[in-house]
């Protein structure tokens, strides 16, 4: 693989490689001990094994030319793998979470294993590992197709994809001993905050250099919301970090913001994570795959344009509805209640939009699989969509808030849409990019829809019924005129639906190593030929 | 359509595109958090506001480093069940020197904004050894390791001196001896206690937390539970407004 790259881009990796090793000397050095410590040995090893991966390849003869009329697919590649491996360890990591609800004292007295330490390990290894190698990867392979282009160059893809895993590695090794900036979906501490700005500006650039290099006048929708998804995840993410650091020798850090300007900044970046990197990357991911799946055109181009912008416009506004009936002023959650309605107008608008590109191809979605994935996933963002503006109410959320509904609101999302349009658009990418006629097992596709169905149903619903319960209890008072029960009888009355909800997860973590095999078997398979979107040498601008 | 058009043409250009997401994105952030900082009203006044000692701010982040936010809210709504169930519904003023704030999003335990004095230290330190041997169907990690590991206190004094930078009020004094009061507040009987007392005030909780020879993490922890909803008196003494 190092070996496509050319001659000056093998000169350039050597030297980041060897930036990335001194990076990482020079963390080490500094904190001396400690977990940054350890995260700058992480780097210091990275740097020289990619050092000598390199280097054992510099002087080898040049790739021919003949690479550059093709599409470059390796980035996206290994994006799949990392993803899929992610996938597999987050939810996992999950599958113990949930456990440990149940049984409690499976931590064994270990700090690194214990509920707090792990549950971030669990929803940032989901989100931003699984989820975001996922949009990487896709990304890669959608803005090649729809611009007729190769990547603008072979070596950022790399340093994207490799820095970005760092990034993952740092934060997730990083809350298992102990560092955290307690900002939910924003744990990371100020060093990794930092080397994720960097990488995420490389993404930028790249994605727009090979936009510029298109041969088609329009850029496609998909492009669009990959585009939202880059640009406003940098900005929320660098509004979001803002922390000062209690010295650049250790790992600790303090919010600029405290209080309630603090709690606002966190869920306008916390309810946007979910905006523009659960929303706006995987609808960007649905734009491309479902109609070239289902080979119909997008149902409505108008619609598009207006669900795109309303759904950048709206969203950043609704941030404040988790944070109903709090010391936040009543005008900023009124603010965010009524968008959170309106955003409804637009979610529906894209859920619509992808349903009715399904019609005169129900065929398909009944004996494709892959396809089915995307249909349900369409289904889901309009559930959950609903869902989220329903609890954006105020008194809806005065049940719905700190219980397990809103776990399992999220849930609904990040399984039933997240995860089942990423798995739609990786059988649909995988044979062609390894050059494979179909994906090895039919067969297998479809045991990891029902088990990944399956496991979406029973973990949703048991989710409602904790939370509702909870809500119910906490504010039921008895004929004295009391509160009638005590918090841990809400506790206990939560067990069944704990363990019903660890099944849920048993089953779609069994779909997702079902479909990890039959990715696995598929890339080791007999090559065959895969129709592609052929790529045009020149540009048209 | 005039603007369908104006799009045809928008969607041939990448950067147009680009400024366009960002000026669209903004908006929201801008109307609601902006005027956060501005407007006096949003954070009340309080004239007893209290900062934490360094003790309680090493419990704080041990609080933060085991995730303990990611079960238990620190934020009472101005709801009755919950005021009656809690106590007083939470001030903005209560964290308003919260780097970050905790106020949470779940209740898989109570919420504990103001858990402060309502149970005693021994009663901490065995609910955090095993939560089970004094709530018997708890499904709270036991952290027994907190009573085993010493506390650090060597840069306390950079951590006090990086939240004054954020407006924080320590001062000097503080910053100078925040690693001795961190100790000194756990070992009453000891010659720095009265520096405490002098630079905390007399209301200090001032006392062993945990029945350990040498201060542990435990002890810190505690220190920081005690003092939950004690930052200030205001909401206890304020005229409350209607809850729902």
């Amino acid at each position: 693989m190092i070996a496509q790259l050319s001659r000056t881009e093998r000169q350039w990796a050597a030297v980041l490689a060897i930036l990335l090793a001194l990076l990482g000397l020079t963390m080490a050095i500094a904190a001396r001990q400690g977990p940054m410590a350890v995260h700058g040995f992480m780097a210091l090893a990275l740097g020289v094994g990619l050092f000598i991966a390199v280097g054992s390849v510099l002087e080898k003869p040049q790739p021919a030319t003949s690479r550059l009329a093709q599409y470059y697919d390796d980035p996206t590649k290994v994006g799949i793998a990392l993803a899929m491996a992610w996938g597999l360890f987050a939810m996992g990591i999950g599958l113990w979470v949930a456990a440990l609800m149940v049984w409690p004292d499976a931590t064994f007295g270990h700090a690194w294993m214990s509920y707090g330490r792990i549950r971030p390990v669990h929803t940032t290894g989901v989100i931003f590992a699984f989820g975001g190698n996922a949009l990487i990867a896709t990304s890669f392979h959608v803005m090649q197709r729809t611009s007729r282009t190769r990547l603008a160059d072979q070596l950022s893809p790399w340093f994207v994809l490799v820095g970005y895993n760092l990034f993952l590695v740092w934060s997730v090794t990083g809350y298992m001993m102990g560092v955290t900036q307690s900002k939910e979906y924003a744990e990371p501490e100020w060093y990794a905050d930092i080397w994720l700005v960097v990488v995420w500006v490389a993404y930028l650039v790249l994605y727009l250099r090979t936009l510029a290099r298109r041969a088609e006048p329009h850029i496609y929708v998909a492009n669009w919301y990959y585009l939202a998804f880059i640009v406003v995840v940098a900005v929320l993410h660098i509004v979001n970090g803002f922390a000062l650091p209690v010295s650049f020798a250790g790992a600790k850090s303090y919010t600029v913001f405290s209080g309630v300007q603090d709690a606002m900044v966190q869920w306008w970046y916390g309810h946007n994570a979910v905006a523009f990197f659960m929303t706006s990357g995987f609808l960007g991911m649905l734009y491309y795959y479902l109609p070239v799946r289902s080979q119909r055109p997008i149902y409505s181009y108008r619609l598009s344009i207006l669900s795109f912008w309303g759904i950048t416009f709206f969203y950043l506004w609704v941030g404040s509805h988790h944070l109903h009936y709090t010391a936040l002023p009543h005008w900023v959650q009124t603010l965010g209640m009524t968008f959170s309605i309106m955003l409804l107008v637009p979610s529906w608008a894209s859920a619509g939009n992808a349903i009715a590109t399904l019609n005169g191809a129900w065929g398909r979605v009944r004996d494709d699989a892959t396809l089915r994935f995307m249909f349900v996933a369409a289904v889901f963002y309009g559930l959950s969509t609903f869902e989220g503006s329903f609890m954006a109410i105020r008194p809806v959320n005065a049940l719905s808030h700190y219980t397990d509904w809103t776990v399992g609101h999220v849930h609904s999302g990040a399984l039933g849409w997240l995860a089942m349009v990423t798995f739609g658009a990786f059988y649909s990418t995988v044979p062609l990019i390894w050059g494979r006629k179909a994906m090895y097992s039919a067969q297998l596709i479809e045991w990891h829809f029902w088990l990944a169905l399956a496991g979406l149903l029973t973990y949703v619903f048991s989710l409602w019924n904790a939370g509702i319960t909870q809500g119910l209890m906490w504010r039921t008072y008895n004929a004295a005129g009391t509160l009638n029960y005590s918090f841990i009888e809400s506790i206990d009355a939560m067990r069944p639906y704990y363990i019903a909800r660890f099944l849920g997860g048993v089953l779609f973590l069994a779909g997702i190593c079902v479909g990890a095999v039959n990715i696995w078997l598929t890339v080791r398979g007999v090559r065959g030929q895969a129709p592609d979107r052929p790529l045009a040498l020149q540009g048209a601008e | 359509m005039s603007l369908f058009k104006a799009h045809y043409n928008l969607e041939k250009k990448s950067i147009w595109l680009v400024i366009g997401i960002i000026a669209a994105a903004s908006v929201g952030g801008l109307v609601e958090i902006a005027p956060l900082f501005t407007i006096d009203q949003t954070v009340e006044t309080t004239p007893d506001m209290r900062v934490y000692t360094p003790l309680e701010l090493a419990g704080r982040n041990i609080y933060i480093r085991e995730g303990c936010y990611a079960c238990h809210s620190q934020m009472i709504r101005t709801l009755r069940d919950e005021v009656e169930r809690y106590g007083p519904y939470s001030l903005a003023a209560e964290s308003q020197y919260d780097h970050p704030m905790l106020w949470g999003s779940k209740r898989t335990g109570p919420d504990i904004a103001r858990l402060g004095g309502k149970y005693s230290d021994e009663w901490h330190a065995a609910h955090l050894n095993n939560p089970r041997d004094v709530v018997p169907s708890s499904i709270m990690p036991a952290y027994s390791w907190l009573a085993e590991t010493g506390l650090d206190v060597s840069d306390l004094g950079a951590h006090l001196a990086a939240l004054r930078a954020l407006g924080v009020p320590y001062t000097d004094a503080m910053i100078e001896n925040a690693s001795t009061d961190a100790l000194a507040q756990a070992t009453p009987d000891s010659d720095a206690a009265s520096g405490v007392a002098e630079r905390y005030g007399e209301t200090t909780n001032m006392r062993r937390f945990s029945s350990r020879k040498t201060v542990t993490e435990l002890d810190a922890l505690i220190s920081y539970l005690q003092i939950l909803g004690q930052m200030t008196q205001t909401a206890y003494t304020a005229e409350p407004k209607e809850v729902e």
